[in-house]
């Protein structure tokens, strides 16, 4: 292990900045439930999570972020609005060979917030910026609220919108599913035969030929699949010009406001990305508001996309650009949803972020650095 | 001191290695009774060792074997980063068997990893958990569907008569390894079009973490040499 007790002493004096803007020092424990884990991050969390077992709570993972306790302790006794900081450690499994730490501290803020979701991303953002001011790092912002409105966008069915939101942070299903939609793939093998089989002989008779019923999924789920592929193969392809407005957005990249412009425009063809663009405006506004200056800081539509956490609005990301050795070395956004899940349906709207402290002592002492 | 190989202890696999060998010129013969797991090797410098073919890669990760062989699929499974600590020196044409994921043949409107992620929401939405799938090879399953952006499924572990579980309802899918596909017909499962996640075999293999003095690289270019190998 690197120098401990040096990391430690960096990562104290980084969260006086928290407390110091009113949040609560929370702890978290060090297990946690797989199962909560697994339905939040899907079977993917077992290849970066470390798993033990208990004999009376059942299979349970080392923590791999705050999020998840933080959330559950704040839907259980919290007051809103809340403010938490924690400092601990986290534990991730790597790829064999590379090297990279498995388990380092992790120093957060969760601002849980109602009233004004700007003011609280900007708040958030701000505070980060003052944590990591003077490390010449790149900041980077992203809005995976801007992606979920554009899909809603769409002139298409409700099941294919459904599709496509749920694979919005998996980039490469998400291209296929659109490919698809609008007509520049074909659609699955087999699928024609199917169609033209249950137009003719009826859903029951081709699931009743096609061997036994067995397991679980049984023949009206099958039937209400087939009847949804029937409806599907009747709908008309999403049409090239919003394709190619979605495609546009997916890969916008430009300093805030700028960005936002473009937003704009586009809203005079989507009206539907109104409200999002809205919110996106407001929040460079509350970025300003905080002191910061907008024009300095990039935007990336895709930004987010591909980690596994589960953010659903504003995100951000704080990188060493001197060192493309080193992870972000912090990272963060809004996750709505996630609390929703977690909160039993009370939802509670949630921003906030980590640093690792590891890698500002890093930056700090020149240590690994080419 | 000379190279200790690793070969499968017993069945259709052990037979066909020391055939294998055997064609190469290579005599390998067990000593003693057949239980006693002891072997020599006539005409090469080699230590036999007879190992159960699910302990081969362990032996060959951590490198108290020099050469092992063992299927290419528990390799891939059961080392991490597998590339890095393993060669592969032969595919040796025997022991064929494709790791894929198969679902019920009445699930009509399945043939393809896209249908099953689409299920998977469906049966998640429907039943309040995700759907299962049986298996044994979690590392190279759970990679394949990552790979594939298949979600909302969860992978239940089954050691043995993993075709078995859709009917027990103990799982929906299944991946597993086949051969035939006899037993996946006789179970009412297909596998999948795009659902092919490893084309194993019976392969010798090199262990790059055992001890690779002169003596052992010198003896291991002797044997090569016998084999035909480069």
């Amino acid at each position: 292990m690197r120098d401990k007790a040096a990391i430690r002493a960096e990562a104290e004096a980084l969260a006086s900045v928290f407390s110091e803007a009113g949040a609560v020092p929370v702890e978290a424990p060090l297990m946690l439930s797989a199962d909560t884990l697994l339905d939040l991050y899907g079977e993917d969390i077992r290849a970066r999570a470390y798993t033990t077992d208990d004999p009376d709570r059942g299979e349970m993972m080392l923590r791999p972020d705050f999020t998840v306790p933080v959330v559950q302790s704040h839907t259980e006794n919290g007051a809103e609005p809340a403010r938490y900081t924690y400092l601990g450690e986290v534990f991730r499994k790597q790829p064999a060979g590379s090297g990279r730490p498995t388990e380092y501290l992790q120093l957060g803020y969760e601002l849980f917030d109602r009233t004004d979701p700007a003011r609280a991303d900007a708040e958030v953002f701000a505070l980060f910026v003052k944590a990591l001011e003077g490390l010449g790092l790149r900041a980077v912002t992203g809005d995976i609220g801007i992606l979920l409105a554009a899909i809603e966008t769409l002139s298409t069915t409700e099941p294919r919108k459904a599709a496509l939101r749920r694979h919005v942070w998996r980039p490469r299903r998400f291209r296929a599913l659109l490919d698809r939609y609008t007509g520049r793939a074909d659609p699955p093998a087999g699928r024609a035969a199917l169609l033209k089989a249950v137009r003719k002989h009826g859903v029951e008779a081709v699931i009743a030929g096609a061997g036994p019923a067995v397991g679980l999924r049984g023949t009206p789920e099958i039937a209400e699949r087939v009847e949804r592929l029937l409806a599907d193969a009747d709908t008309p392809p999403i049409g090239t010009a919003e394709a190619e407005v979605l495609s546009e957005i997916l890969s916008l990249r430009a300093p805030l406001p700028q960005a936002c412009d473009r937003l704009w425009d586009m809203t005079v063809d989507l009206p539907g990305l109104t409200q999002a663009v809205e919110r996106f405006a407001a929040r460079i506004e509350a970025l300003a508001g905080a002191g910061l200056d907008p024009a300095s800081l990039p935007f990336e539509a895709s930004y987010g996309r591909t980690t596994m956490e589960y953010y659903d609005g504003f995100v951000f990301g704080f990188l060493a650009d001197g060192r493309p050795d080193l992870p972000p070395v912090a990272t963060g956004g809004r996750y709505d949803a996630l609390t929703a899940i977690l909160g039993d349906g009370r939802a509670i709207p949630a921003v906030g972020g980590v640093i690792r402290p590891e890698l500002v002592h890093q930056l700090k002492t020149g240590e690994g650095a080419a | 001191m000379s190279i200790r190989l690793g070969v499968p202890s017993k069945g259709r696999l052990m037979d066909k290695t020391f055939a294998w060998f055997a064609e190469r010129g290579i005599e390998m013969r067990r000593t003693g009774s057949e239980r006693e797991y002891a072997a020599e090797v006539a005409g090469a410098d080699i230590d036999l060792r007879l190992l159960s073919a699910g302990e081969i890669p362990r032996e060959l990760a951590s490198g108290r074997i020099h050469l092992g062989v063992t299927g290419s699929d528990l390799v891939q499974e059961r080392i991490p980063a597998w590339e890095q600590a393993v060669e592969v020196v032969a595919e040796m044409g025997f022991g064929h068997a494709d790791l894929i994921v198969a679902v019920p043949t009445c699930w009509v409107d399945v043939s393809t990893l896209d249908d099953l992620d689409a299920v998977a929401a469906q049966f998640r939405q429907r039943h309040g958990y995700r759907l299962r799938i049986a298996t044994k090879y979690h590392r190279l399953v759970r990679d394949f569907l990552r790979e594939a952006g298949v979600a909302d499924y969860r992978l239940v572990d089954s050691q043995g008569a993993t075709e078995g579980t859709v009917a027990h309802g103990t799982a929906e899918a299944i991946a597993d390894i086949t051969s035939t596909g006899e037993t996946l017909r006789a179970n009412n499962l297909k596998i999948l079009e795009d659902g092919l996640i490893h084309r194993s075999e019976a392969t010798l293999f090199r262990a790059r973490g055992a001890e690779w003095t002169e003596n052992e690289r010198g003896a291991l270019a002797e044997f090569y040499e016998q084999l035909g190998l480069d």
